[in-house]
């Protein structure tokens, strides 16, 4: 054993190294308690946070649109579940296999699948990724009977926005879209956030503010499947509250029945309240497509296509109303006194005015007439030689009071304000005097005057309504989720027309007669159970080389796009008005033909339906 | 041969050290496995409590004869355990790519673990065995550098690149306490450098991506990085007083990979925070002096030379596996000693620390028969 014992330099050499062997250990310490102190006390709280984040995941719950009903509790828009695919990229055995079978499953290009997954899954692997939304009922069957052969793939349902009747009321109710940043930015959506979805158009729009849900939130603690271990806090969703519209749906879907086909505007109003009942625009669009986003070539489709289906004509369609504003006409000449129901004019079927000729629809003239007789034949020549006495101004100042040319303030959409012209307007605009001439086409409506079917209809009731100049409602009440009513609309009278009683009685009785008289223009309308009132118009879409003519029924050589346009505003029963409507048939012809019959059909239903 | 003396001698210290160590390390495995209590954590626990009975009867059977014994079984020890490296090579379980197991029917253990021991004891042999002080030259190392290279490949070819690398460190840690000319020193160093090409060419694809994720750890944080960014994260998020026994979050909800075994120390940080991990580390850390105090106190060249090798293992397996789980060092697989899950090493490290408590009462027993002053 001896050769085992220490020799004194070996002793020595081995001491020092045994001291080195110390200093390393010190060292090596030191370094790992360095690290230690590193990583615990210096990026402590990171790492803190970032195991928070490991740990917690938040999550929205989605919450619930409210839903719109018409007037008789109806619903128009609610929400329907979507059922979502999503795939978990940490939980995908073989990702080509997976995109390849669910590929075939939804009719997905499965290399679109798998390069989703593999973006997803650099990105963050626990976290679902979306692959499709809203699948078919079929998909869905055919997926959960495949679950078990698709590791990693999650379906969730989520509510969306289901309007019942396709594209009934698409222009009341209008559509929603995803929300932008400008709007994110603006804080007029306090409750939204980047991917949901907000009204854009209609009272989805206005009512945007009450509709929209609250999402709630539940913080959730997670493991590193992904797998939920116990919900940590919860936000419980608050839905939205339930808009009820002034729509009657049965009329709504009468007027939009009797527009299809047909380029045009039908909007019915309760005369004394304003309320809104149907407000139909043609052509039209299906909500429903807006729904999930749409795609850009889709939105791109339909804004151009033929008719501007988007656009709500009722109130942003701007139509010269023709002979319908000869209401305006007669009710001025009255108020100011300047004719009675006696006063006649000579209708030789032309005025003259230097060297122009001004034609009166009738070729032949309609020979003496008085102010019941030229409304109810809708005699031109008479409203010239009235507008000649009155001037523009005057007869601009009439049709500002009742309500033409300004926005009715209904609301939706983008409404157009039309125009009544005045000299002043003319000099300032144009930079040239008003034309003698400009007068005579302005008092059959024609020239620069321009007005909306909404302004006609609101107008219309004022004359049968007593004199008031109803603000046009579409919001009935809010509702809550517990059915209580939180908010009511009252009527909103804007203002008294200002005319004097006796005038508008006098307009009303010829306004009867033009649909109940013999040569009325609107006896197309005309019902046996009830009294309809209202008047015709044919607006001028060019200048024809042509003479106009009621009798000639040259209209079918006309281009469809150069034919007139059809009015006809009015009101039933003309003693204790229900219903008004103003309707407009683009390129229809004359009013008497191609809109007093679609006027009659729908007072016909609405009064039968309210037996 | 146990007599009273060498009773009075028993080194307490030590034994306190394990004994702490031992106890937090099973407290630390009670929450490393409460996750999984349901589904076989439990009887991960059961065992290991078993394995550590297991392994204090060996610790103490290695205290009862005089360690100068094994000088004789040197060499027999060696060869038996490099005939059992080319046996596991050959017959050897493969599990997840790599044959480490021997199976002897009623249990498994590992033949790179008695290498660990028999290398420490052959080299210590071999060092303690020169009459005089002498430098050591090139040729005077060709002879251990043999020794410590046979085991060392075997355990590569399994492969266990860890253990292999723990064998060269510890060798060349023992070689090392020689005085070594320094020209000799200087070749040998320029060798090593130009050898790490021809390592990297040997090595497999995983252990690649292990060391090109260390150095560049946002290469794949999902794969290689995964486990080192959820480690540093366990650890760091402890902060300085911890999230509190069976509270920690990376551990309970398995973000934190092999956390029984390598990673058990970032179970460990996460629930004690700076200050736990501070006195665990001042735990291995006492450990390690003590034992360098023990190789100072034998008074014969082998048992001091034993006691550096078994000291060394201890010292580079703390070393690598705390600054694997740090993220100081590349992932390599290498268990903390004493603290992770698994019986084989466990077994290995108390019977070495067994050596060492052997060495350690017997530290007075030449001094008294040869008559030699301190």
């Amino acid at each position: 054993m001896r050769n085992s014992e220490f020799d004194p330099i070996s002793e020595e050499i081995f001491k020092s190294r045994l001291r080195r062997a110390r200093a390393i250990v010190v060292l090596a310490f030191a370094v790992l308690i360095i690290q230690l102190w590193l990583l615990q006390i210096v990026m402590g709280p990171g790492f803190r946070r970032q195991s928070e984040n490991n740990r917690m995941q938040l999550r929205d719950i989605p919450t619930f649109r409210g839903v719109i009903k018409d007037r008789n509790g109806e619903m128009l828009a609610g929400n329907r579940p979507s059922f979502d695919i999503y795939v978990v990229p940490s939980e995908v055995d073989d990702n080509l296999m997976l995109a390849d079978r669910l590929g075939e499953l939804i009719g997905m290009s499965p290399a679109v699948i798998t390069e989703k997954i593999e973006a997803a899954y650099r990105r963050s692997p626990f976290k679902p990724v979306s692959i499709k939304k809203d699948i078919s009922r079929d998909e869905l069957a055919v997926i959960e009977t495949h679950r078990f052969s698709l590791p990693g793939l999650k379906v969730e349902a989520r509510p969306i926005r289901h309007y019942l009747f396709g594209s009934l009321g698409a222009h009341i109710i209008g559509y929603l879209g995803e929300i932008n940043d400008k709007e994110i930015k603006s804080g007029q959506y306090p409750h939204n956030k980047a991917g949901d979805m907000i009204g854009k158009a209609g009272v989805e729009s206005t009512w945007q503010e009450v509709l929209t849900g609250i999402s709630g939130a539940e913080s959730l603690e997670v493991d590193a499947a992904g797998r939920t271990i116990r919900v940590l806090s919860r936000r419980p969703p608050l839905s939205g509250e339930n808009l009820w519209l002034t729509i009657d749906r049965d009329l709504q879907s009468l007027s939009e029945e009797i527009l299809s086909e047909k380029k045009g505007a039908i909007v019915a109003m309760e005369p004394s309240t304003g309320r809104i009942l149907a407000m139909a625009s043609s052509p039209s669009f299906d909500p429903n497509l807006f729904v999930e986003g749409i795609a850009h070539g889709t939105w791109e489709q339909i804004v151009r296509s033929e008719g501007f289906p988007l656009q709500n004509r009722v109130l942003s369609g701007q139509y010269p109303p023709a002979s319908v504003f000869k209401i305006v006409v007669a009710l001025a000449a009255l108020d100011k006194g300047l004719i009675d129901q006696k006063d006649e004019v000579l209708c030789p079927g032309i005025y003259r005015l230097g060297d122009y000729q001004f034609r009166c629809w009738k070729k032949h003239g309609h020979g003496v007439v008085n102010l019941h007789r030229a409304l109810v034949e809708s005699c031109d020549v008479y409203f010239y030689v009235l507008g000649r006495r009155m001037g523009v101004d005057t007869i601009a100042s009439y049709a500002r009071r009742m309500g033409l040319g300004e926005l009715t303030g209904v609301g939706i959409g983008n409404e157009k304000p039309g125009l009544i012209p005045t000299t002043g307007w003319k000099l300032k605009r144009m930079g040239v005097p008003w034309q003698a001439g400009e007068t005579i086409s302005a008092s059959i409506g024609q020239g620069y005057v321009l007005a909306t079917p909404l302004q006609v209809a609101r107008l219309i009731s004022a004359v049968f309504n007593g004199g008031i100049l109803y603000r046009p409602q579409l919001a009935l009440f809010i509702e809550n989720g517990r059915g209580e009513k939180t908010r009511l609309f009252p009527p909103e009278p804007e203002r008294e027309l200002g005319i004097k009683p006796e005038a508008i009685a006098l307009v009303k009785k010829s306004l009867i007669g033009v649909v109940n008289e013999p040569r009325g223009t609107g006896s197309k309308a005309l019902l046996k159970d009830a009294l309809v009132a209202g008047k015709t118009g044919t607006a001028q879409v060019v200048r024809l080389e042509k003479d106009r003519d009621e009798e000639r029924d040259g209209q079918e050589d006309i281009p469809l796009e150069f034919r007139d346009h059809a009015w006809f505003a009015g009101v039933a029963p003309a003693e204790d008005p229900k219903i008004a409507v103003a309707i407009i048939v683009e390129n229809g012809g004359h009013g008497s033909k191609a809109a007093a019959p679609l006027a009659g059909a729908l007072f016909k239903s609405f009064l039968k339906a309210r037996e | 041969m146990f007599d009273r003396r060498l009773l009075q001698n028993f080194d307490w210290i030590l034994l306190l050290l394990l004994v702490i160590l031992a106890a937090i390390s099973v407290a630390n495995l009670y929450s490393a496995t409460y996750p999984t209590r349901s589904t076989g954590g439990a009887a991960i626990l059961q065992r290991q409590i078993y394995w550590f009975v297991l392994g204090f009867a060996v610790f103490l059977l290695m205290t009862t004869f005089n360690y100068k014994s094994l000088e004789r079984l040197a060499y027999p020890a060696y060869i038996v355990s490099i005939l059992l490296l080319l046996a596991v090579l050959i017959v050897g379980k493969l599990t997840s790519g790599s044959r480490r197991w021997l199976s002897l029917g009623f249990m498994a253990f590992q033949p790179s673990e008695l290498a660990k021991i028999a290398m420490v004891i052959v080299l210590a042999k071999f060092l303690a065995a020169r009459d005089e002080f002498m430098e050591y030259h090139m040729r005077d190392l060709l002879k251990p550098i043999s020794l410590m290279m046979i085991p060392a490949v075997l355990i590569l070819k399994e492969p266990d690149l860890g253990t292999a690398l723990l064998v060269v460190f510890v060798s060349v840690s023992m070689i090392l306490f020689e005085k070594i000319h320094w020209k000799t020193f200087v070749a040998l160093g320029v060798t090593c450098l130009g050898s790490l090409p021809v390592l990297w060419l040997g090595l497999k694809d995983y252990q690649k991506d292990r060391l090109l994720t260390f150095l560049d750890p946002d290469r794949d944080p999902l794969g290689a990085g995964y486990h080192i960014k959820q480690s540093k994260i366990a650890i760091g998020s402890g902060q300085l007083w911890g999230k509190g026994y069976l509270e920690g979050t990376q551990t309970k909800l398995h973000f934190l990979p092999e956390q029984h075994t390598d990673f058990a120390f970032s179970v460990f940080s996460e629930e004690w925070g700076f200050a736990g991990s501070f006195l665990l580390l001042a735990l291995y850390f006492l450990l390690i002096i003590w034992g360098l105090d023990i190789a100072r106190n034998s008074k014969d060249k082998f048992g001091s030379m034993l006691s550096v090798g078994i000291v060394a293992t201890i010292f580079w397996q703390v070393i690598i596996n705390l600054g694997m789980v740090m993220g100081l060092l590349p992932v390599v697989g290498i268990p903390l000693l004493l603290f992770s899950y698994g019986g084989s090493s466990l077994v290995t490290t108390m019977a070495m620390l067994g050596l060492l408590m052997n060495i350690s009462i017997r530290r007075f027993i030449f001094q008294e028969r040869g008559g030699i002053g301190q």
